[in-house]
């Protein structure tokens, strides 16, 4: 119960300071078991309304106005193979991720490593509204206000040198938090990466929250990217580590199966998955299939980064 | 053997094999069942297609393991009558993929039959699982009474060792649609490589009978 009202983290909306010295009140009198007993009365109220600590979220150009997925198929139906390989897995094992303390290790070819708490990393940037098109590589997608910022932000404090030509994300690798670590279905820890004009490019966030509140764990709390013109699995969850290098990153998903999945993989109708099509995808919620967009429907956007580019080379 | 022996479990009543029967009937209906209820109350989750899908597709599977699995424990136990069910089962079995099948080409696919063709081309997996979904037709087509005694026990045998190759091909189908995790796959490989290679065991068994020779039974090796 404790962990899981610490899942909340009401650090995000009492003060920060406030809100530790409540925890070290309760337990010098040693009043923690009540307090878990009240929080867990009080918990079935949050999960009604989740708390909206990003609720005046500023709006974004960059949005969609196609109506969102529901928040229940957002946090319920997810590919998250630290918590199992079941689509409904992460919704019921990822209560033992716990997202505070946490920081993020900002380093290689940069100028300004740094270690950056979360609660810094949230505070960053102003949190804006984003919603986007997320279109996984099994052939289906949804549409997800997120949270968040542009990567930019972060990465230009880091100062990457002119050797950083990739960004690589490492996502924590911590078998009592993440139980599906144990088996050996990818290669631990789940790394991504991108190139580094297309972790500059505007799109491309650092995302802290969906729905106007915290990120739920099974979504890649507390922080995660989100590149909506790549297949989901390119936006890693749960990063601990960024990292600029020179060399292109090795990708997990590129390491298991490097057939199928490419370094690049945005999502193209053109080229197919070795063992499916990805002409069409199924919207959740809709019965019929649609049409797949050349990068999900951002070309206009992020086509330039890759011209001259043979895609079918680089899938 | 004096029959009169046998303990109860090996030799039933009439009476009661038919209650077993009504019993694994309602067995192999409750899967259906769950997913008729689930769909009414728009419990499917995000992706019910998806969900249906899986679902007849794995009891499709696992009924086949069943079916499969008769013919051995038959032998192993000497509970002959577990033949009676067997038809039952392998029905079943066919009436899973069928509905499997409907869900693709219906819910799936909408009947879009260009998507369809493009599919069965493109994607090497449902080529496999069209496969073995034809090559079980015949043996739902054959398996009433009527049709064994036209065909000739012989010949009736003969076309139903199509079984095996059924299954070969729905693990096959299985084994290659999975993204990364073949866990499930292989748990279904090891049963049906049991199972089929108990067959082989006996049959080379059967077929250099020893100074003591094989105990064989009156009935005939059955797929
Ligand atoms: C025309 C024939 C068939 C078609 C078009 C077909 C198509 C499919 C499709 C689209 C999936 C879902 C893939 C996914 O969700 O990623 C699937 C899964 C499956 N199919 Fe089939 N299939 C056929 C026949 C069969 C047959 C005959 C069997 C069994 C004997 C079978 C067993 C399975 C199993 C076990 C699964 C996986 C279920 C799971 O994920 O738990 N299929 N099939």
């Amino acid at each position: 119960m404790l962990r899981r009202s610490s899942d909340i983290a009401p650090s995000e909306i009492t003060p920060r300071d406030l809100f530790e010295r409540r925890r070290e009140f309760l337990r010098d009198i040693g009043l923690a078991g009540i307090a878990a007993g009240a929080s867990a009365l009080v918990l079935p109220a949050f999960a009604q309304g989740p708390a909206k600590v990003f609720a005046n979220a500023k709006k974004s150009a960059f949005s969609t106005t196609e109506p969102a997925t529901p928040y229940k198929d957002v946090t319920t139906y997810n590919n998250f193979y630290e918590f199992g390989t079941g689509k409904e897995d992460p919704a019921e094992r990822a209560g033992t991720l716990k997202t505070r303390p946490w920081t993020v290790m900002v380093d290689g070819e940069c100028a300004k490593p740094k270690r950056w708490d979360i609660d810094e990393i949230v505070r960053l940037a102003a949190v804006e509204e984003r919603i986007y098109r997320m279109r996984c590589v099994e052939g289906w997608s949804m549409v997800i206000p997120w949270n968040g910022f542009p990567l930019s932000e972060l990465i230009r404090r880091a100062e990457p040198t002119s050797k950083a030509k990739y960004v690589e994300f490492v996502t924590l690798n911590d078998d009592r938090q993440m139980p599906g670590l144990r088996s050996g279905v990818l290669e631990w820890p789940y790394v991504e990466g991108l190139r580094i004009d297309e972790a500059m490019h505007p799109l491309a966030i650092l995302c802290v929250g969906l729905y106007g509140e915290l990120l739920p764990n099974q979504n890649g709390a507390p922080v995660r990217v989100v590149v909506p013109w790549k297949y989901g699995f390119k936006s890693a969850k749960s990063i601990v580590r960024i990292r600029f290098t020179e060399q292109e990153p090795r990708t997990a998903w590129n390491k298991a199966i490097p057939r199928e999945y490419g370094f690049y993989s945005n999502v193209n109708p053109a080229v197919d998955h070795p063992r499916w099509s990805q002409a069409r995808e199924r919207r959740l919620g809709e019965f019929g299939k649609r049409p797949t967009l050349p990068f999900n429907g951002y070309a206009e956007q992020v086509a330039s980064l890759y011209a001259g580019m043979d895609l079918k080379r680089y899938f | 053997m004096n029959a009169n022996v046998l303990p109860r479990w090996r030799q039933p009543s009439a009476t009661q094999i038919r209650v077993v029967k009504v019993v694994i009937f309602v067995l192999c209906v409750l899967p259906a069942l769950r997913l008729g209820v689930l769909m009414w109350r728009n419990e499917l989750g995000a992706n019910p297609i998806e969900h249906i899908t899986r679902a007849t597709g794995w009891w499709a599977l696992t009924v086949l393991a069943l079916t499969l699995a008769v013919t051995p424990l038959r032998r192993v136990l000497s509970v002959h009558w577990l033949l009676r069910v067997r038809r039952m089962l392998g029905l079943f079995c066919f009436f899973y993929a069928s509905l499997h099948f409907v869900t693709y080409v219906w819910l799936d696919q909408f009947f879009d039959w260009q998507g369809i063709i493009a599919d069965v081309i493109k994607r090497p997996f449902i080529t496999v699982g069209f496969s073995a979904l034809l090559a079980m037709t015949p043996l739902a087509l054959t398996s009433t009474s009527a049709m064994v005694r036209r065909l000739g026990a012989k010949r009736w045998l003969a076309l139903h060792r199509l079984v095996y190759l059924v299954a070969i091909l729905g693990v096959v189908h299985f084994l290659w649609l999975v993204k990364k995790d073949l866990t499930e796959p292989l748990v279904f490989f090891g049963v049906f490589a049991l199972l089929l290679g108990v067959r082989v065991v006996y049959w080379l068994k059967d077929r250099r009978p020893g100074p003591a020779g094989p105990l064989r039974t009156s009935v005939p090796k059955m797929p």
